[in-house]
């Protein structure tokens, strides 16, 4: 006879056997993986790679070490900078995508790049700057130059091509979050005497806060944790931590090491995380409010003389 | 107020010349690569229109074309069961409550915000730690893992506009469990699974980073080929292989994109 299961054990038992599949899987390839790099980053190093099995604070201190200190600082900046170059330009371009009639087609432009294999698209950047690349090709041809210039392998093209491949990644969520936006409100602003600028970053700015996190987070950490670009198009001076972490575990095989710079990665991605979805809660439980305060600016701007202040 | 009108229009045409300006910088190196693809010499230096690097793709480069075929396989296989272990999940964990909920909903979002680099190397530890050889099944490891997070995401989201009650009708004509899956909540969510699919197929075919990690010998994927030919000597081959590339996935794009709008249409 087929036995009656109580609604709470069919739950128990259906939802076993829908979610541990993939429950299992992660905790066989995520999990378990990442478990052993929190272990290997107090273990002490192996002499020809692996780990020796003693407990210590070895790799986190050999971090602080100047040459690696160096690293992190540098990659800090790069980051830092190219994020704030992909959000910079991607706040008027999603501004001017919600305000086109074309969404769908500007949509597909932004996106077809960034189908593209990024590998090839950091190659397509080798041939124009590299020395006998396209630009100088085309400047010693308009004989501004007489031999080709290294436009290549330095910071300022690491900077440029993370742009380059993460700009999609900012420009995405900001064009989602512009294109919700009411913007009567911005017309409200200005008829209550706020200037264009003041407009935008006081009436806008606070209205898009989760988009401008997403697209921050969505940019930052995976340029923090950039591997290829560096070392594709950066020179001597270009490693960022992402090369370091390769470079312990495959040339100096120093695994905690890797482990412990690994864990400096995993950590601040998880702050930004969290950092995200907690900006994007709080605008969903302010959303009410700010309808209501939409409909009330609206009301008001009808009723309050033009030109006011 | 003729003053605001007059300002919100230069405000709009700043903006669009943004935007334009953007997509051009998006589109000017592939461009430049397509456009020399053409070019009978090797370098940047135009001499004149040919064929021959198309030639030497498709008929002198049987290591590249291995390449590739590694690359479909593990796609293929790595994205089914990325695919099949996701839709089951996401209708778990969307529908009951059981032991172990919070968990499984916590780590299917992990791989997805954590760097490549991350991925890659904790999975080359752990496989050197349990001593698995790297090779085909590494690689379709690590690709299945990194594209369960996107098939999961893509249909609990279709699953969020998914009417409960019609299981439950189902169940009240008397369909068993599997009856419900196959025949009621399956034809429901197709476009779902099936965009989670393709964006898998799409990750799998151009990932790099993370297969770097946990390629072994003779198991290289395209991008790898592709990795390897940048590092070692610039080839216009690549040049070719990028038109080819560009024109693949967009035909590819296209024709399921079609497909799945009829899909969406009949379910």
């Amino acid at each position: 006879m087929k036995k009656v299961l109580k609604p709470r054990e069919r739950e128990q038992l259906l939802g076993t056997v829908y979610a541990f599949p993939m429950g299992i899987w992660f905790t066989l390839f995520f999990t378990i993986p990442l478990g052993i790099i929190v272990l290997y980053s107090f273990l002490k190093r192996g002499l020809y790679g692996g780990v020796e099995w003693q407990f210590t604070f070895d790799a986190y201190a050999q971090m602080f070490n100047p040459s690696f200190a160096k690293v992190v600082v540098r990659t800090l900046w790069i980051s830092i900078v190219s994020t704030l170059g992909c959000i910079l330009i991607a706040i008027p371009c999603g501004y001017a995508m919600a305000k086109s009639k074309y969404q769908t087609f500007l949509l597909f432009l932004i996106i077809i790049p960034f189908w593209t294999n990024s590998l090839i698209r950091i190659y397509a950047w080798i041939s124009i700057l590299s020395t006998e690349g396209f630009v100088n090709t085309i400047l010693i041809k308009l004989g501004i130059l007489t031999e080709g210039v290294q436009l290549i392998y330095n910071n300022g093209a690491v900077v440029l091509v993370l742009i380059y491949m993460y700009l999609p990644f900012a420009i995405l969520p900001l064009f989602t979050t512009i294109d919700k936006f009411d913007f009567a409100l911005l017309d409200a602003a200005r008829d209550l005497g706020a200037t264009k600028l003041e407009s935008i970053v006081k009436v806008m700015f606070p209205n898009i806060k989760s988009g401008l996190s997403t697209a921050f987070i969505f940019t930052f950490i995976p340029i923090f944790g950039a591997y290829t670009v560096p070392l594709l198009v950066g020179g001597k001076d270009s490693t960022m931590i992402g090369n370091i972490i390769v470079d312990q575990v495959s040339k100096t095989r120093n695994w905690p090491l890797a482990s412990a710079f690994s864990m400096v990665l995993t950590f601040i991605s998880l702050v930004g995380v969290f950092w995200m979805l907690y900006t994007g809660k709080r605008e969903q439980q302010q959303s009410k409010k700010t309808t209501q305060q939409s409909l009330e600016q609206n009301v008001r701007k009808h009723h309050l003389p033009r030109g006011g202040k | 107020m003729n003053a605001h009108r007059y300002n919100k229009q230069s405000k709009l045409s700043f903006s669009f010349s943004m935007l334009y300006l953007t997509i051009i910088f998006l589109f000017i190196p592939l461009f430049v690569v397509v456009f020399f693809s053409f070019n009978s010499s090797k370098g940047m230096q135009w001499n004149h229109a040919s064929l021959i690097w198309y030639k030497t793709l498709i008929f002198e480069s049987p290591s590249l074309w291995a390449a590739f075929k590694n690359s479909l396989i593990i796609a293929l296989t790595s994205s089914v069961t990325a695919t099949f272990l996701g839709t089951l999940a996401a209708i778990g964990i969307k529908w009951y409550r059981f032991k172990g909920r919070s968990y499984i909903t916590t780590i299917s979002y992990l791989p997805m915000v954590l760097p490549e680099v991350i991925i890659g190397i904790s999975m080359l530890i752990f496989f050197s730690a349990v001593k698995v050889r790297l090779g085909m099944f590494t690689i379709f490891a690590a690709h299945t893992t990194f594209n369960l997070p996107f098939v999961f995401m893509m249909v609990s989201a279709r699953l969020d506009e998914f009417d409960y009650s019609t299981v439950e009708a189902a169940r009240d004509l008397g369909a068993n469990e599997s009856q419900t899956l196959t025949k009621v909540i399956i034809p429901t969510i197709i476009p779902g699974v099936l965009s989670g699919f393709l964006m898998c197929i799409t990750m799998s075919l151009e990932d790099f980073v993370i297969t770097f990690f946990v390629s072994g010998p003779g198991s290289g994927t395209l991008p790898l080929y592709v990795y390897s030919m940048i590092r070692y000597g610039v080839s216009p081959v690549i040049n070719a292989l990028t038109f080819v590339m560009i024109l693949g996935t967009m035909v590819i794009a296209f024709t399921f994109r079609k497909f799945l709008k009829t899909v969406a249409a009949s379910s």
